[in-house]
């Protein structure tokens, strides 16, 4: 790592009504950046390579260590999250693209609502009575906790839709963390009352029966969240729902 | 009088949603503005856990127990009868929480399990695997997003707010708020105003805390005339991953299981930390504490590296850090005990410290001090509330860990009902112009930024903001350092003016939104320095060598800051403390 510099190329649009631009950047190497330390470091003297003025970029995030899923974008290619991506562990130049399936709001920031939309859709939530003081809530043996605390360390990156070859325009897929969410509240003993509702939810176009089991969403997944066994379950499910259907008409 | 009254929540991290939650749930109208989407607030980040005195462990803890350590561990300076509260309603939280499906970690019998946390006996914390924080704030973000969907919570995400909208009788009667996409000012009507917008690490420059933990909203707010209080008090975790972008907490447990301090002997000694031989490393807790060794209490251990690197100028590499070493220890004791937070460490530095030993340094984390409050989470603004870190009720001079989850969920409880009957009380208001008065104020104050023709640089500002408060009013405080700090800090100001935007368009800029709180991170920097200089005694986390003691006669009191706009600074005065409960006995442990 003899590097004295870092190199970087970043696809910039100035808005989402304009096209998008490359722009290279070269700043100076420190040990243990990642990608929004340079970022930050741009913003410090937005100067690109080759000597032209330009704007800071733009780009979302938060929480700097891989838990609030603001800072997802392409990084050389691969679908990640920014705070969490070593410089010292890159090729460079370190190509830098916004996520390509979602609008561009500027620059490597996209508008990712669509993933709390789904989420209201299939009512990710544990519909409790109130708020006031109830009692203790179900019991849960330690295997439950374990099974259920992976599924709720999701942290709406969209990485995994990105990455999805099913999830476009066309299907409308909703994508494999809304699935895995499902999965979660339909397992919990009281978040499971809406369990055929939001199995109804998953049917349909651009519902579940859209994935084609390519499994990039789980390689791509930073938390390491089982997404295929989710799909496969929640699947599962699904098709029992719809066959049930068949008989309550 | 409106009796479905229409409130405006800042901030979607605990305390904020928790207020909306109670909110929604009696019947109002909830307006939910953030910066980040809710689901990403620093909330997130909280990874140890929440207390309550469920006493499940047969150890005899009780309310009065957690009540007695949290008012003990912040050196008396709370004011009691709402820690006690707050103590009293911990375990139907934690129910509650529990019933909205929070993953807590269970005991075999599939009831809550429980952890010792520092300031206590007891094992008083529920925790979610090593992401507490994450799991308390989806919890409560699905139970809003149900609200929402049921049409009783807007959200307005991506969404900045400036200032609140004062009518001529100072009551509070909405807010100033801008769309960070657009950069369009917009003000906003409601029947009454909670601000829940967290802490203040920003202004320090790098923290444990994430990017939007400015205090942006608290200043904004106290220039318009809320108290301020206890803004001196600000927690410093003695061990933290310095990174280049920000700091990382390493946990305790690391020198819990053998991790040994140390710096070189040599000032700016270049060598690879595992080429340099023993005789040639400073163990300076080892040979400053020989009884307890590196693992002195909290904030001993952070006075003596901050000590090793600012006065004894031995920081590695001439820099602000110093080695935890677990090199000697067993691979295998190690991935045994350490392998969650060794994770994080390789995660974020690269290196593996069961190699290399990992270079740690004290960092800010969390800020005491904040809006003043009235047991109802009412500042002196009439129809403004303030909740969570950003708000000072709860944690004195210092806060014991896993405390702060539960003062945000609480607060929030409080300070819902309260505003909603605050609203359903006051008779509607007849508009009389300040929406249009206060618009016009934060369009002009942005045209007047965006144009300026300067020379300097908001992010160097904020640098040099960030390197200064960290020196001279964190961990060590002389007064001498602290006028030195303010002197600098009017410099800033001063400097500001001059500012010139690298980036002038009016879409998602956010160099100039940075801009934006940068001054008002300026302005609230002088409430902590000011407060911290006046404050003459040792308490808690504030630490003057010249006034080691805690001084009850003097400063058994809470700092209040006034802005005086004339002056473009704050003015002191001093409240008791209500000490009604428990009578104020020396600290130690
Ligand atoms: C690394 C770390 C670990 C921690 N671990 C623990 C722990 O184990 N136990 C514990 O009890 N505490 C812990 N804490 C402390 C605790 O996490 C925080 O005090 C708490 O989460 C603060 O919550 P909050 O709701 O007040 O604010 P935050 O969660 O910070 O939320 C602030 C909200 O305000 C919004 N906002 C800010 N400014 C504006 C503005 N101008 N306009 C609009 N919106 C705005 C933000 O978008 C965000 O939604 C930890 C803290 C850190 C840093
Ligand atoms: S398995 Fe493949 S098709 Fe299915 S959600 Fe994952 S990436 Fe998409
Ligand atoms: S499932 Fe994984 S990749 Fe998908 S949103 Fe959640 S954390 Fe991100
Ligand atoms: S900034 Fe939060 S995940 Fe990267």
């Amino acid at each position: 790592m003899a590097n004295k510099s870092i190199l970087l190329k970043i696809k910039r649009q100035s808005d989402p009504q304009h096209a998008a631009i490359w722009e290279e950047f070269e700043i100076p190497y420190r040990p243990n950046m990642n990608v929004i330390s340079v970022l930050m470091e741009i913003a410090l003297n937005p100067v690109t390579r080759q000597g032209k003025p330009t704007t800071p970029i733009f780009y979302d995030s938060n929480c700097l260590e891989e838990v609030c899923g603001s800072c997802a974008m392409r990084i050389n290619g691969r679908t990640r999250m920014a705070c969490s991506a070593l410089v010292d562990q890159l090729e460079q130049p370190i190509v830098l693209e916004p996520f390509s399936k979602f609008p561009v709001v500027r620059d490597l920031a996209v508008d990712r609502s669509v993933l709390f939309e789904n989420l209201k859709a299939v009512k990710a939530w544990v519909p409790i009575d109130g708020t006031y003081d109830l009692g203790s809530g179900p019991r849960m043996l330690p295997e439950e906790q374990e099974a259920a605390y992976p599924l709720s360390r999701c942290i709406s990156c969209c990485c995994c839709m990105e990455a999805c070859p099913q999830f476009n325009q066309s299907t409308g897929f909703v994508g494999a963390a809304t699935i895995s969410q499902v999965r979660l509240f339909n397992t919990h003993p009281t978040g499971k009352a809406l369990k055929s509702e939001r199995l109804h939810a998953l049917m349909g176009d651009g519902g579940i029966h859209e994935c084609g089991y390519a499994q990039n969403c789980v390689e791509v997944c930073p938390k390491d969240i089982p997404l295929t066994r989710s799909i496969a379950e929640v699947g599962g499910a699904v098709m029992k729902q719809a066959f049930a259907d068949l008989f309550h008409r | 009088m409106a009796s479905n009254p229409r409130i405006i929540v800042v901030g979607g991290g605990l305390a904020g949603l928790s207020a909306a939650i109670k909110i929604a749930e009696i019947g109002g109208e909830v307006d939910l503005f953030s910066i980040v989407p809710v689901k990403r607030s620093h909330s997130v980040c909280a990874q140890g856990g929440i207390n309550a005195a469920k006493n499940l462990k047969g150890e005899g803890d009780s309310t009065w127990q957690h009540f007695d350590d949290s008012v003990f561990g912040g050196d008396f300076l709370a004011n009691q009868p709402p820690v006690k509260d707050m103590c009293e309603a911990a375990p139907g939280i934690i129910d509650l929480l529990d019933r909205m499906g929070v993953p807590f970690n269970r005991t075999p019998e599939g009831l809550l399990d429980f952890r010792r946390f520092g300031g206590t006996l007891y094992n008083r914390t529920a925790f979610a695997g090593a992401t507490t924080g994450q799991q308390l704030l989806y919890a409560l973000d699905e139970q809003v997003r149900r609200h929402e969907s049921e049409g009783k919570v807007k959200k307005y995400e991506h969404w900045e707010f400036l200032s609140g909208v004062i009518d001529s009788k100072g009551i509070c009667r909405g807010i100033c708020a801008m769309d960070l996409h657009s950069m369009q000012v917009v003000t906003f009507p409601a029947d009454a105003v909670i601000i829940c917008t967290g802490g203040v690490g920003a202004i320090f420059g790098k923290s444990t805390n994430s990017v939007v933990c400015t205090g942006s909203a608290q200043s904004a707010l106290y220039q318009q005339g809320a108290y301020y209080a206890n803004g001196e008090f600000i927690q410093v975790h003695p061990t933290c991953i310095p990174g280049d972008d920000k700091l990382r907490l390493m946990s305790e447990s690391a020198r819990g299981e053998g991790g040994r301090v140390w710096v070189p002997k040599k000032p700016g000694d270049k060598r690879d930390p595992k080429s340099v031989p023993e005789n040639e490393r400073y163990y300076f807790l080892e040979e400053r504490y020989p009884k307890y060794g590196n693992l002195v209490p909290r904030d001993i251990a952070t006075r003596e590296i901050h000590k090793v690197v600012y006065e004894d100028g031995l920081g590695i590499d001439g820099g602000p850090m110093v080695y935890l070493d677990l090199t000697h220890i067993d691979r295998k004791v190690l991935d045994r005990k350490l392998e969650g937070i060794l994770e994080i460490y390789e995660k974020f530095v690269g290196d593996d410290p069961r190699d290399i030993p990992m270079k740690i340094f004290p960092g800010v984390h969390y800020t005491m001090g904040g809006m003043w409050v009235d047991y109802k989470q009412a500042t002196n603004i009439p129809g403004l509330y303030a909740v969570g870190e950003c708000d000072y009720q709860y944690h004195g001079a210092n806060r014991l860990g896993a405390n702060s989850l539960l003062s945000c969920i609480w607060g929030g409880f409080v300070a819902g009902p309260a505003a909603v009957q605050y609203a359903r009380s006051q008779p509607t208001a007849a508009s009389n112009g300040a929406f249009d008065a206060e618009r016009k104020r934060q369009d002009e104050a942005n045209a007047m930024l965006i144009n300026n023709q300067g020379d300097e640089n908001p992010f160097k500002i904020w640098r040099e903001l960030g390197d200064i408060m960290t020196r001279n009013c964190t961990v060590i405080r002389y007064n001498k350092n602290l006028q030195e700090t303010d002197v600098k800090l009017v410099e800033l100001l001063e400097r500001f003016r001059r500012v010139n935007l690298s980036d002038k368009t009016l879409w998602a800029n956010s160099t100039f939104a940075f801009a934006r709180q940068l001054y008002n991170m300026l302005q609230l920097a002088r409430v902590i320095v000011q407060g911290a200089a006046l404050r003459n005694e040792s308490r808690g986390s504030h630490y003057k060598p010249d006034f080691p003691e805690r001084d009850d006669k003097n400063f058994l009191k809470t700092t209040k800051a006034s802005f005086a706009p004339d002056a473009d600074e704050p003015r002191f005065e001093f409240e008791p403390v209500d000490t009604s409960l428990i009578p104020p006995r020396a600290r130690k442990y």
